[in-house]
C-alpha cells in the first residue's frame, strides 16, 4: 500500500441510470429551491438530457468550441484547455469562449395581462410569449429539453457531439434507435476545472466536504468560471452579473439530509455519500497520460475507508470520526470502488468529477427482448453486451474516455444480478456460476441487488453532519446564539443590509446550516417569529395596513409608524 | 495672473472633496456592498459586438493611463535630464494619446451603440450606467480635445501654455497637500474642463460600476490552480466582527 498523503473527504453522488424515468422532477424541485429568480431564469442546476442528445447548453460536450476542462501539455502538466493564466488575463475584457444565451435558451414568459384585458372580440385572446430578456415578444425556438425523448430524431439527434464522434452508427429511427436520461448536477470535480479558471480567486472547494461553491462577496463577474467547467454547470447570473452553480444543496447536506434533487426523485436512483482520497495523489491522477486510463486513475485516489491506516490518516488530517464511519457505509464508495458498477461523467475532462453514473443496461435488454429472445437469460445478456457495439460505444464515450472495456464490465455485472435475482424469485436455486461469470460471489450480487433496487432512504443517502454543528462542537453552537443576529442580518431590522444599487446589490441572504433552525422555526410556527414581518397576500383582505407590507409613513405625518424600532426587543417592551 | 476665488475654490479644495469621495466612497462601497461590485458583464446577451468593442475600449484606456500616469507623475526636468527634448516629448505624447484616445472613443462608441440597439443589453442598463456612460465619454472627448489643441498649436506655431508646466505642476502638487492654484489657473480651458470633468468622474467612480477596475485581478498570476476554502462559520458576516444584538 502507498503511503497515504493528506486525507479530504468528499461528498459525492451516484446515479443509477436504469432508474431513470426522464420525469424532470429533480430539476424542477432545484429550480424551485435555488433558481426561481429573475436573473438565472435560464439556469438549471439540475437537468435531465435525453441521451443521445444535444444537451443544455446545446453541445456542450464540444470541447473543440468551448475549451472547457483541462488539457494535458507535452511535459505532462495540466493547463486549462482555454489558456493558462496570462491568457484568461489577456482576454478578460470579453471571454472568446463563452456560450450565448441562445445556446442555453432565450427566458420567456407569457403575456397573460393580455388574457384579461384583451377587448370583447370574436377571437379567443392568447397569451403570447414574450422574452424575458428584453420584453419583446418572441418565437420559442428552443429550451433547456427540447430534444427530450429523441424530439426531433435524427435532425436534432446528429448533432449529438458523441454521436458524430462515433461515426454514422446511431439510428434515430424509431426500431432501430436507442435512448436513456442523463440527469446532470455540477460535479464538484475533484481537480475543478472552473476554480482553476476564476481570476478573482472566488470560487473554490469546500476543504471539510469537497462542494464547490462561488463566494459571491468576492465574484467580480469575469465569466472564466463558465468556459473553464467543461459541463457547463457554472452559469452567469445575467442580473446581479455573478457566477451561480450548483450548490450540492450545501444548507441541507449540512444538516445531514440529502439534496432536494435526491429527495424528490421519483425514481430513487440517486445515491449521497461521503468518499475518502488522498489529495495528494489527484494531480497526478489528473494528468496521466493516456485518456482511457483516466477512470482507473481516478478509482486509484480514492481510499478503503475500511482500511485501519486510512482510517489514522483521515484522523490525522483533521476529519472527524462520524465522517469516516460516514464514509465506511457510503453507498458511493461501495457502488463506485467496492462493486465498480459506477463510472464518472467525460473522465476525459481531467477534472475528476464526483458525480458517478451507473450505466443503463436498458438499451440492451430492450434490444434483445424485441428480437423475441430472453432479455433476462445471463448468456443472452452477455452475448447481447458484446453484439449491441452502438449503445456501449456511445456509453464508453460518456463515461470512460471511449474505452468500452469498462462499460461492458458493469453491464455484465447488471446482466449478472438480474438473471440471477430472476431465479431466486422464481423459487429456483442461486446459480453461483451466474456470478462467477463477472467476476463476483451470490452474496456480492444479493449484496448489491439490496443497495441498487431496495435501499432505502437512510441507506442511499448516508450524509454526516457538517463539523461544528451537533452535539460533538456543542459549545460552538452556543456561542453562536440566534443565527440570524449578525450585524445587517435579518435579526437585527435588515434583510441582509439595503441594497444601495438596485436588486443586484446589497449583501445576500444568509443561506446556511447556522440559520437552518431559525428557518424552519419561521417556517413552521403559528406567529411571528420576528421582524421584519411578511405578510402573505393571500390572505390579506386588503384592508388596513399590515405592518411591513408599505413603506413606513413619514413620522412627522402624525400618523401612527408602521413598526417601531424599539419594539424589536421585546425586553424593551412598554407593559401592556 | 493672479488665481481668482473661484480658481481656488476648483483648484485648492474641490479636488480634497473629490479624493475624500473616492477613498470614502470606495472603502463604503467595499464595505456595505460588495456583493454589487461586478463588471455586470452583459456578455451573455450579445458577444459579436462586444468582443470587438470590449477590448478596443479597455486596451486604448490602458494605454490613456499609463500616458496620463507619465504625463502628470514624470517632472519635465527629469524628461529633460536623460536628454529628451520638449519637442520629442510632445510629437511622442501627442501622437500616442491621440492614438489611444481615439481607439478608445471608437470602443466605447461601439459599446454605447451596441448597448442602445440590442433589446437585452438597453434594457439591463441603469439610470447610473447612463450617468457615468455621459461623464466618461464627456472626459474621452475633452481629452482628446486639449490634445488636438495643443497639436493644432504644435503645428501652427501658436503660443501654447505647456501642460507639464501647469496642470501635472498642480497635480503633484495635490498630493503633497499644498495645491498649486496659480499653476492650474494658468492653464488652457480645455485643461481645465477636461480636469473638471475628470474630477467628476473620479466622484462617480465608487458608486458605479467602474468599481471593477479597482479589482484587476492580478493575483490569479500568482495562486496556485485550485482554491480550497473552509467553511465559514457565518457567511454574510464573516468580514466584519460580529457583535451582540444589544451593543
Amino acid at each position: 500500500m502507498a503511503r497515504i498523503g493528506k486525507v479530504m473527504a468528499q461528498v459525492a453522488m451516484v446515479m443509477n441510470l436504469d432508474k431513470c424515468i426522464g420525469c424532470h422532477t429533480c430539476s424542477v424541485t432545484c429550480k424551485q429551491a435555488w433558481t426561481n429568480r429573475s436573473g438565472v431564469e435560464y439556469v438549471w442546476f439540475n437537468n435531465v438530457e435525453t441521451r443521445p442528445g444535444q444537451g443544455y447548453p446545446r453541445r456542450h460536450e464540444d470541447q473543440e468550441r468551448w475549451q472547457g476542462g483541462w488539457k494535458r501539455t507535452a511535459a505532462g502538466r495540466l493547463k486549462p484547455r482555454a489558456g493558462g493564466r496570462l491568457k484568461k488575463l489577456a482576454t478578460i475584457f470579453a471571454n472568446p469562449k463563452m456560450p450565448a444565451i441562445q445556446d442555453y435558451y432565450e427566458p420567456w414568459t407569457y403575456d397573460y395581462e393580455h388574457l384579461v384585458s384583451a377587448p370583447l372580440g370574436d377571437d379567443i385572446p392568447g397569451a403570447r410569449p414574450r422574452s424575458l430578456l428584453s420584453g419583446d415578444p418572441m418565437q420559442i425556438k428552443w429550451s433547456a429539453n427540447w430534444d427530450d425523448d429523441l424530439a426531433g430524431g435524427e435532425e436534432l439527434g446528429s448533432q449529438d457531439p458523441i454521436v458524430q464522434k462515433i461515426g454514422d452508427k446511431v439510428r434515430f429511427e424509431y426500431e432501430q434507435s436507442f435512448m436513456f436520461y442523463l440527469p446532470r448536477i455540477c460535479e464538484h470535480c475533484l481537480n475543478p476545472s472552473c476554480v482553476a479558471s476564476c481570476p478573482s480567486g472566488a470560487m473554490y472547494k469546500r476543504a471539510e466536504d469537497g462542494i464547490v461553491l462561488v463566494d459571491q462577496d468576492q465574484c467580480r463577474g469575469w465569466r472564466m468560471c463558465v468556459t473553464g467547467c467543461p459541463y457547463k454547470k457554472v452559469y452567469f447570473n445575467h442580473k446581479t452579473g455573478k457566477a451561480e452553480k450548483c450548490t450540492l444543496c450545501y444548507p441541507r447536506i449540512e444538516v445531514g439530509m440529502p439534496t432536494v434533487c435526491s429527495e424528490t426523485c421519483v425514481g430513487r436512483l440517486r445515491y449521497l455519500g461521503v468518499v475518502l482520497y488522498d489529495v495528494e495523489r489527484v494531480g497526478k491522477a489528473a494528468a496521466v497520460k493516456d485518456e482511457r486510463d483516466l477512470y482507473a486513475a481516478q478509482l486509484d485516489v480514492f481510499l478503503d475507508p475500511g482500511d485501519p491506516d486510512v482510517q489514522a490518516a483521515a484522523a490525522r488530517d483533521g476529519i472527524p470520526a462520524r465522517w469516516i464511519e460516514s464514509a465506511r457505509r457510503s453507498p458511493v464508495y461501495q457502488l463506485a470502488k467496492h462493486f465498480a458498477v459506477a463510472l464518472p461523467l467525460h473522465p476525459e475532462y481531467r477534472t475528476m468529477p464526483m458525480v458517478w453514473y451507473i450505466p443503463p443496461l436498458s438499451p440492451v435488454v430492450d434490444a434483445l427482448s424485441e428480437t423475441g429472445h430472453d432479455g433476462e437469460d445471463a448468456g443472452n445478456l452477455f452475448a447481447a453486451i458484446d453484439a449491441l457495439r452502438i449503445p456501449v460505444e456511445y456509453l464508453a464515450e460518456l463515461f470512460t474516455a471511449g474505452d468500452p472495456a469498462p462499460v461492458k464490465r458493469v453491464l455484465a455485472k447488471l446482466a449478472a444480478m438480474r438473471s440471477y435475482m430472476r431465479r431466486i424469485n422464481l423459487g429456483q436455486a442461486p446459480d453461483e456460476a451466474i456470478a462467477t461469470a463477472v467476476g463476483m460471489t451470490g452474496a456480492d450480487v444479493e449484496a448489491m441487488y439490496r443497495l441498487l433496487a431496495v435501499a432505502k432512504y437512510d441507506e442511499r443517502y448516508v450524509v454526516p453532519t457538517a463539523y461544528g454543528v451537533d452535539e460533538a462542537d456543542r459549545g460552538v453552537i452556543e456561542e453562536i446564539g440566534c443565527s440570524l443576529d449578525f450585524e445587517g442580518g435579518p435579526g437585527m431590522g435588515g434583510m441582509g443590509g439595503g441594497a444601495p444599487f438596485g436588486e443586484a446589490s446589497g449583501r445576500p441572504q444568509a443561506a446556511a446550516v447556522e440559520n437552518f433552525h431559525a428557518l424552519r422555526d419561521r417556517q413552521t410556527s403559528d406567529g411571528h417569529t420576528g421582524p421584519p414581518r411578511r405578510v402573505n397576500l393571500l390572505n390579506w383582505d386588503g384592508k388596513g395596513r399590515p405592518a411591513g407590507l408599505f413603506p413606513e409613513r413619514d413620522q412627522k405625518a402624525g400618523t401612527a409608524p408602521a413598526r417601531d424600532p424599539e419594539s424589536r426587543n421585546p425586553e424593551n417592551k412598554e407593559p401592556q | 495672473m493672479t488665481p481668482s476665488a473661484l480658481d481656488y475654490l476648483l483648484w485648492g479644495a474641490l479636488p480634497y472633496v473629490v479624493l475624500a469621495v473616492l477613498v470614502g466612497g470606495t472603502v463604503w462601497r467595499y464595505r456595505y456592498d460588495r456583493f454589487g461590485w461586478t463588471t455586470r458583464s452583459s456578455q451573455l446577451y450579445e458577444s459579436r459586438l462586444l468582443r470587438i468593442a470590449s477590448p478596443t475600449f479597455h486596451f486604448g484606456l490602458l494605454v490613456v493611463i499609463i500616458g496620463h500616469v507619465v504625463g502628470l507623475l514624470i517632472p519635465e526636468r527629469w524628461t529633460d535630464a536623460v536628454g529628451i527634448t520638449d519637442d520629442a516629448y510632445h510629437v511622442t505624447a501627442l501622437s500616442l494619446g491621440a492614438l489611444a484616445g481615439v481607439t478608445t472613443l471608437g470602443g466605447i462608441a461601439l459599446l454605447i451603440w451596441r448597448r442602445r440597439t440590442t433589446g437585452p443589453v438597453f434594457s439591463a442598463t441603469t439610470v447610473n450606467d447612463k450617468v457615468m456612460y455621459l461623464v466618461l465619454v464627456a472626459a474621452i472627448l475633452a481629452g482628446l480635445a486639449t490634445t488636438l489643441l495643443s497639436a493644432v498649436a504644435g503645428l501652427t506655431g501658436a503660443p501654447e501654455v505647456d501642460y507639464r508646466e501647469t496642470v501635472s505642476v498642480w497635480f503633484r502638487s495635490v498630493f503633497v497637500l499644498q495645491p498649486d492654484v496659480a499653476a492650474m489657473s494658468a492653464a488652457s480651458g480645455a485643461f481645465k474642463l477636461h480636469a473638471l470633468i475628470g474630477l467628476a468622474l473620479f466622484a462617480l467612480f465608487p458608486f458605479t460600476r467602474l468599481v471593477h477596475a479597482f479589482s484587476a485581478p492580478v493575483g490569479y498570476l500568482f495562486r496556485p490552480y485550485v482554491v480550497y476554502r473552509s467553511r465559514d462559520r457565518r457567511p454574510t458576516a464573516a468580514t466584519r466582527p460580529i457583535r451582540r444584538g444589544w451593543s
